[in-house]
């Protein structure tokens, strides 16, 4: 079925508008709310629903603490057209602003605080059984959560007799914010496609997760093999059947494809695998152990923990294998190498002077930078958010593992949930993470919100006892 | 009329801006996600997944030849093929080896007796090469614990070549956590999995 054509901000003048400005309204509604954290829900409600220009900044914030939610919201309304008129001077400070976004110099708030988002509500109506777990999965893990109708910000009504077909309604001025649409395909697959159309369409929200997919590494009885799967869990196929040892799978961004290391060949070896063609080649293969890789967001070139040259150090080389580079000399660990979206920097797990630290590096070769993370101690295994805001990584205290997130130049580190070696989604705001269970030996993978926190399991594989290393595909 | 002309000038001005600075920012690569390159992510009824072709015979690539560039930086490893064909044998040093303190690997002064035995061994058997393989308990993340067991690997090989060993008889593999020897979940088994055991490795008979 062909996909339907998605309403998108960027469509329409005012849509490009609302989204210019509403990270300018989040940025400075986080900036003057920071002390009263309670205070900044209105806000983004207010400013998701409708987009609001940041004319009426000033006025919303000084009746933020005295007005309730949804009063505040209909008396902004008629203001609306009026906007139009600031136009030029809100260009150019949004000009200002956006210029000045690059990764490592970014002096913009995010758009959302890791940890202190409310979530969205929403109620489901119409879908039973299967299809309403689904969907609550999909919602739940980016940022929504359900209560009933009357309660609910978007009401989504549907039904599932055989095709599933769904529409969704704004509660406060009853409109439809997404037209009812009929779903063909495999099961899942609809219920995920509509899980998308809403997430899509809900103005200000990261991108829809639900059609996206994971690697990962799953271990049964001494060996382990590769994985890939719905993100859910759901949907899983073995990609490899060597009866071999396998590590850290790294999915080529926009392939069926990835890097892996391997035991296949009584060696730990990287391998590359285009599963769409069953090609598979050694990638690297140098004395000692070959580890880790983690390949750059163009795909052009591979990061990696080689010990060739008698020390276990920080390695790049191009995708062929060509152009290897030593990044890092000592005689301390590195670990868990991974890009930022742009491509100029490696973030590594290293060790200084007896402490673990994550550090930043040019994949051109200099100095390496030590990144602060403040209020997590022992930082392995970063991964850099797609939207080079932050880098999540694994805290750990003891037997205990956190996953934590900090801001991409480093700072606080906020604490999210239980679990270990975090990948990012492609909407930069969900992750994916392993977490002990059962023997202390086995992982599960469990889903979990950066905003809200709210964490799910995904669905295990019968037969295998852990799960674990995953790698989203971006 | 003025007042017309003024709304063209702003939304020429709009477009402009946009074009030069809000699209460059928006998150291209992860709009990308549903578009027609992302063959792993198409919609429904497009679930190419399925009905994937085998994987065929892995294929020779790399540079098998360790590169000696780096000397300063630690002893340059000899190249997984040089022994590809030599016989493992684990049993022959069982008994040798070598365990390390929780995230260490440093070599403790009491496991010294043991890497002169194993010098011994191997200067006694011209011809015969040797397998270090680290391992590491369950504690620590995944990955750290592979960078960690190859540390205590390359920490045993050169103390043996400190005793004299020909470093090109010697490899190195970490496993990680992925082979505890010890099954439990408590200091018991965990001191028995951080350890760095030998194994000889003897040259083929000659055909």
């Amino acid at each position: 079925m062909k996909r339907e054509k998605m309403t998108r901000p960027c469509q329409s003048l005012t849509g490009m508008f609302c989204t210019l400005a509403r990270p300018l309204i989040n940025t400075v509604a986080s900036a003057r709310c920071k002390d009263a954290p309670g205070a900044l829900q209105p806000f983004q409600r207010f400013a998701r629903e409708s987009g609001k220009p940041l004319k009426r900044l000033e006025w919303l914030r000084a009746r933020a603490h005295r007005a309730e939610a949804t009063v505040l919201m209909r008396k902004a309304r008629p203001a609306c057209r009026t906007s139009w008129l600031f136009l030029p001077g809100l260009l150019a400070i949004c000009s200002t602003a956006f210029s000045a976004g690059a990764p490592l110099e970014g002096t913009i708030e995010q758009t959302f605080g890791p940890g202190h988002e409310r979530p969205i509500l929403v109620s489901i109506s119409g879908l039973s059984g299967e299809a309403a777990q689904i969907l609550r999965f999909d919602l739940y893990v980016q940022g929504f959560a359900f209560t009933d109708a009357e309660a609910a910000q978007y009401q989504i009504i549907g039904s599932n007799n055989g095709n599933l077909e769904a529409r969704v309604i704004q509660r406060i001025n009853r409109s439809e914010l997404l037209g009812n649409r009929v779903y063909s395909g495999p099961f899942r697959r609809q219920v995920h496609h509509f899980a998308d159309d809403f997430v899509n369409a809900v103005p200000g929200h990261a991108r829809g997760i639900a059609q996206t997919r994971i690697m990962f590494k799953g271990e049964a009885a001494g060996a382990s093999e590769i994985y890939i799967a719905d993100f859910d869990g759901h949907e899983s196929q073995p990609m490899t059947r060597d009866g071999s040892l396998v590590a850290a799978p790294c999915w080529v961004p926009h392939r069926l494809a990835a890097y892996y290391t391997s035991y296949k060949l009584n060696h730990a070896d990287i391998f590359y695998h285009d599963f769409s063609t069953g090609a598979r080649r050694v990638f690297a293969r140098y004395g000692g152990s070959n580890m880790s890789p983690a390949v750059s967001p163009d795909g052009s070139r591979v990061a990696m923990i080689l010990s060739k040259d008698g020390w276990t150090d920080l390695y790049v080389a191009n995708a062929d294998g060509s152009n290897l580079r030593r990044l890092t000399k000592s005689p301390q660990d590195e670990s868990s190498p991974c890009w930022s979206p742009d491509g100029r920097w490696i973030c590594y797990a290293s060790k200084e002077s007896e402490r673990r630290s994550l550090s930043v590096i040019s994949p051109s070769g200099g100095a390496p930078r030590r990144l602060t993370t403040r209020l997590a101690s022992s930082p392995t295994e970063p991964d850099w958010a797609p939207d080079g805001k932050h880098i999540a990584f694994t805290s750990q205290n003891g037997g205990n593992f956190q996953i934590c997130v900090i801001p991409a130049e480093g700072g606080d580190a906020e604490a999210i949930a239980e679990g270990e070696d975090p990948s990012w989604a492609p909407n930069s705001r969900t992750l994916i993470c392993a977490r002990r269970a059962g023997g202390r030996g086995n992982y599960v993978l469990c889903v979990l919100d950066v905003g809200t926190k709210q964490v799910k399991d995904v669905s295990r594989i019968s037969g295998i006892s852990s799960q674990s290393q995953p790698s989203w595909a971006k | 009329m003025k007042a017309i002309q003024f709304s063209k000038l702003l939304v020429l001005a709009l477009t402009l801006t946009v074009a030069a600075t809000g699209c460059k920012k928006t998150p291209v690569k992860v709009m990308d996600m549903n578009g027609p390159r992302a063959g792993y992510n198409e919609g429904p009824g497009e679930n190419n997944i399925t009905n994937l072709p085998p994987t065929e015979p892995i294929k020779p690539g790399g540079e098998a030849e360790s590169s000696s560039r780096f000397k300063e930086g630690g002893i340059p490893l000899v190249g997984p093929d040089r022994f590809r064909n030599y016989i493992p044998h684990p049993e022959i040093l069982k008994a040798y080896s070598l365990y390390f303190d929780f995230d260490s690997s440093v070599i403790k002064s009491g496991e010294k007796p043991k890497i002169n035995a194993v010098a011994e061994y191997l200067k006694a058997h011209p011809g015969e090469a040797l397998r270090i393989e680290g391992n590491c308990d369950e504690r620590g993340t995944e990955e750290y614990n592979r960078a960690l067991g190859e540390r205590r690997a390359l920490a045993s090989r050169e103390a043996l070549v400190e005793q004299g060993v020909d470093a090109t008889m010697l490899e190195t593999i970490s496993y990680g956590k992925d082979r505890p020897v010890a099954p439990g979940h408590d200091e018991s088994a965990w001191r028995l999995n951080r350890r760095s055991d030998f194994v000889v490795l003897t040259p083929p008979p000659a055909p």
